[in-house]
Parts: structure tokens; C-alpha cells; sequence
């Protein structure tokens, strides 16, 4: 793909829009940072890299105008789910579509230098990334310093798109992978798993960000975690009130999460909060055949129901 | 009772629904059925009243089983209430596991107003399996 012609694109997409939204760069040279667009003179701020972690689409919802966003193919399954649940008009949203071959996980690419400021980076064309610290220069391998969502990605190439720049491309990861890790810790023992989640959610600080960066939770300033009627979690700092919070959102986001990952990538204390909804997910596939933000004639599985329900049977207790 | 030490009893709390669980239960009361007393019940309009959280609210804050019961599939005073709630309990069912809380002592199931045999038998097992599990210990902090 190239630069000028996601430029040339953005420039005619934002004579039929009010605002396009892509990336621009940020306070240092890993990171990204939302650009909105209004004037074709601020086009040329916009840039295109592995750096461009965010999912814009977050900003949808609440957007009531006609906006051009540029996504990614995880980002594409976002807009996808909100068709399928009513939340945007799609005739008000201009989609420019880039193929993605995968984005950085700045937090694994600080470890892998070390914790070194980082000055300098650059993207080759092969998968190596030339990082420049103040240590010294290092060369790394793209797919070692992904997020874990790249490494089972099925949806390099947005799945729905108004303007794709640059050719399609399809996914060389196995579909039988997407969940293996999930099936791998389901192995453990109860009191092992236990343990593991009250070790990780004893960290939460509730600072929220996880909810406030997830583009499924729509309830904004009505969200329960808050109110106090019903008070359904004190101030209390116990891992109780965390699990239940996180339980929260697991819950609330059954059936819906695209997996994005930025629950994850938000994180303070990098808790892999998406494991949980990555586990219902598993279980929507396998109950009801179900996979967010794929297809948008779609109904999510919670907000229906079938009369004889062919894969659930009936629990024997004990 | 069978299986179900009387000196220490346990916490189940019961959600049935006001239409035909609750009914049943009543059922087997007026029919005067033996039960055990570990069960507090709930009464909720319906069983898709619901929410997963109510039973991991529970299971986090000192109950040691979760019981819910709704009319049977297609005898829902509200038509598809139930429907609903079998798709959310059985999505729980299997989270609970992943998050390392035993899903024997999460059990939802059908029971008509005028079960009331089949009332008690259910809450007879149940307990008795709650019983055979223990109390559900997971750290508290002050």
C-alpha cells in the first residue's frame, strides 16, 4: 500500500464527510495518536505504520455526523457489530479499508530493548524493525514483538470497507489456533485457575481504562460498575470487587467482543483481561456456530434464542 | 436426609421464578415435603430476570451454591423469557470452570407449579451435592 494513495483517498472521502479519522504521529516515535480530520490541508499529518495500534472505530457511536475512518481488519469487525446491533447508520460512514500485515505491542518492544528510550524506529518491508536506543541500535523481527491478537489474526483485510488501499491480503494462521491458548489453560485445575485469576485481578487498580477503551461498552456514564442503585460494587479495594468488575464486563460483553485487544493493550498492569471474553467467544462458536463482527445480517446469540436449542442439554446436578 | 450433615449448614440461594418454580415450591411446602434448609429463595418475576452476574455476585460474596429455576421451556407466563435465560445460564455455566469456581455449584433447571415432588427432589440433590463440594473458600481480604 502506499502513502499517497491512502492521501488521495482521505482528500475525496472527506468532500463527502464531515470528518475522516485515521493516525498521526504521537509524543514519541512508538506511538500513534488519533487524528480527526476536517481540512484537506491537514492530510498530510496522517501516517501508516505498526504504530497504528488504536481502534478508531470506538468513536462511532457517539459521533453524529457523517465521519471517513480508516481501519484495520480487526477494527472492521467492530463496525460489523455495531450494524448488527443497531448502534451506527452505516450510510453516514465512509469505511477506508487498509490491509494489515500486524501492529506493534509497545509494551513487549520496550521489554525486548531492554527498557532503553526508544529515539528511532523504522518498518522494513520484510517483517524487521531497526529500533534506535539510546543504548545502542537493535534489529527485531515484527512478529516478535506483536500483540497476542496478531499472532491468530483471521482478518488481515477489513471485512467490510467502502475504499481498500492496497491489495487484499488473507490469513496464514490456522483457524484451529484462534483459541488454543484458552483451551490450554482450561486444563488446569479449578484451584490452579482460581489462583491465577485472583493473583492477575489483585493488581487491578480500577482505573476503568479497560472499559473506557472497549468499543463495545456503550453504556458510557450508565455503566453498573458505578452506579450506586443498583450498588453493584463498593469502593471496597478487595479482588472480590475487581473480579466482580471484570466479571462485569466479561458478562456484558458475551457474544459481542471483536477481540480487538485494546482492553489489553490499555492495561496499567497488564492483566490479560481479554482471555475472558476470548472464553465466551470460544463458547458462542461452539453453542451457537457464532462469530462477532463477521457477517452484518447477524444476530448476536444473546439477543435471541431458538425454540429447540440443539447444543444445549439439560444439566444432571452434581 | 441423606448425605447432608444437619449441624453445618451451607448457603444456596435459589432464584425461582414467581410463574411456576415459585409455585412449586410452594407445592411441596403445602404438600408438607421434607426439605433441607440450606436453600434461601429468591423470588423473581422470571427466570430471564435473571442476569449471570446475580449468581457470581452470589458465588463472590459467601454463597457456596446458586440454584435457578424457571418454568419449562415453552410454558413461560411471558412467552420466550425462559429462552433467553437458558442462553445466558449456559454461557455462565461454562465461565464459571474457566474462572476456577467448581459449575456443579451453579445449577439452572425447569420445574412446573405443580412439581412439587420433583421440587423437592431437586433441592434435596442439589444441597447434598453443595454438601459433598463444601463451603466455597475464596480469599477474602479485611
Amino acid at each position: 500500500m502506499s502513502m499517497e494513495m491512502l492521501r488521495d483517498v482521505v482528500k475525496n472521502v472527506l468532500s463527502e464527510v464531515d470528518v475522516v479519522i485515521g493516525y498521526t504521529e504521537g509524543f514519541d516515535k512508538v506511538h500513534a495518536t488519533p487524528l480527526f480530520i476536517n481540512t484537506p490541508e491537514q492530510v498530510d499529518r496522517l501516517i501508516w505504520s505498526p504504530i497504528c495500534v488504536h481502534n478508531l472505530t470506538t468513536y462511532l457511536p457517539s459521533l453524529k455526523k457523517k465521519v471517513g475512518i480508516i481501519v484495520k481488519g480487526c477494527d472492521s469487525r467492530t463496525i460489523v457489530q455495531y450494524m448488527q446491533e443497531g448502534l451506527i447508520n452505516r450510510e453516514n460512514i465512509k469505511i477506508i479499508g487498509i490491509p494489515c500485515s500486524g501492529v506493534i505491542s509497545v509494551k513487549k518492544l520496550t521489554k525486548a530493548v531492554d527498557y532503553a528510550n526508544i529515539e528511532d524506529i523504522s518498518f522494513e518491508k520484510d517483517g524487521k524493525i531497526n529500533v534506535t536506543t539510546d543504548k545502542g541500535q537493535k534489529t527485531l523481527a515484527l512478529t516478535d514483538v506483536q500483540p497476542d491478537k496478531c499472532r491468530t489474526c483471521q482478518y488481515p483485510t477489513p471485512v467490510i470497507y467502502d475504499h481498500l488501499i492496497g491489495d487484499p491480503i488473507s490469513s496464514d494462521k490456522p483457524k484451529e489456533s484462534v483459541y488454543e491458548d484458552i483451551v490450554e489453560f482450561d486444563k488446569m485445575t479449578l484451584e490452579e485457575k482460581l489462583n491465577y485469576w485472583l493473583k492477575e485481578f489483585d493488581r487491578c487498580i480500577r482505573c476503568y481504562a479497560c472499559r473506557n477503551a472497549c468499543p463495545m461498552c456503550i453504556c458510557q456514564d450508565s455503566c453498573i460498575a458505578e452506579t450506586r442503585e443498583p450498588h453493584w460494587i463498593s469502593q471496597r479495594l478487595t479482588t472480590q470487587e475487581k473480579l466482580m468488575f471484570h466479571m462485569i464486563h466479561a458478562v456484558h460483553l458475551a457474544g459481542r467482543c471483536v477481540e480487538c485487544g485494546e482492553c489489553e493493550r490499555v492495561c496499567p498492569m497488564g492483566i490479560p483481561v481479554n482471555k475472558l471474553k476470548r472464553k465466551i467467544n470460544m463458547d458462542m462458536k461452539d453453542l451457537f456456530d457464532y462469530e462477532p463482527g463477521v457477517n452484518p445480517d447477524d444476530k448476536p446469540p444473546m439477543y435471541t434464542f431458538n425454540v429447540d436449542e440443539l447444543k444445549i442439554k439439560e444439566h444432571k446436578i452434581g | 436426609m441423606s448425605g447432608v450433615d444437619p449441624k453445618q449448614e451451607l448457603r444456596i440461594v435459589g432464584f425461582l421464578c414467581n410463574w411456576c418454580s415459585y409455585g412449586g415450591a410452594d407445592t411441596a411446602g403445602v404438600s408438607r415435603f421434607k426439605q433441607p434448609t440450606d436453600l434461601r429463595i429468591i423470588r423473581v418475576p422470571c427466570s430471564g430476570r435473571v442476569d449471570p452476574l446475580f449468581v457470581v455476585k452470589a458465588l463472590l460474596n459467601g454463597a457456596d451454591g446458586v440454584l435457578v429455576s424457571g418454568c419449562h421451556p415453552r410454558d413461560c407466563h411471558y412467552s420466550d423469557g425462559n429462552f433467553y435465560a437458558r442462553r445466558r445460564l449456559e454461557m455462565l455455566k461454562r465461565l464459571l470452570s474457566f474462572l476456577g469456581i467448581d459449575n456443579r455449584r451453579f445449577h439452572y433447571t425447569w420445574i412446573s407449579a405443580s412439581e412439587g415432588a420433583r421440587w423437592q427432589q431437586t433441592v434435596r440433590d442439589f444441597t447434598e451435592a453443595i454438601h459433598r463440594l463444601g463451603p466455597l473458600n475464596i480469599k477474602r481480604e479485611a
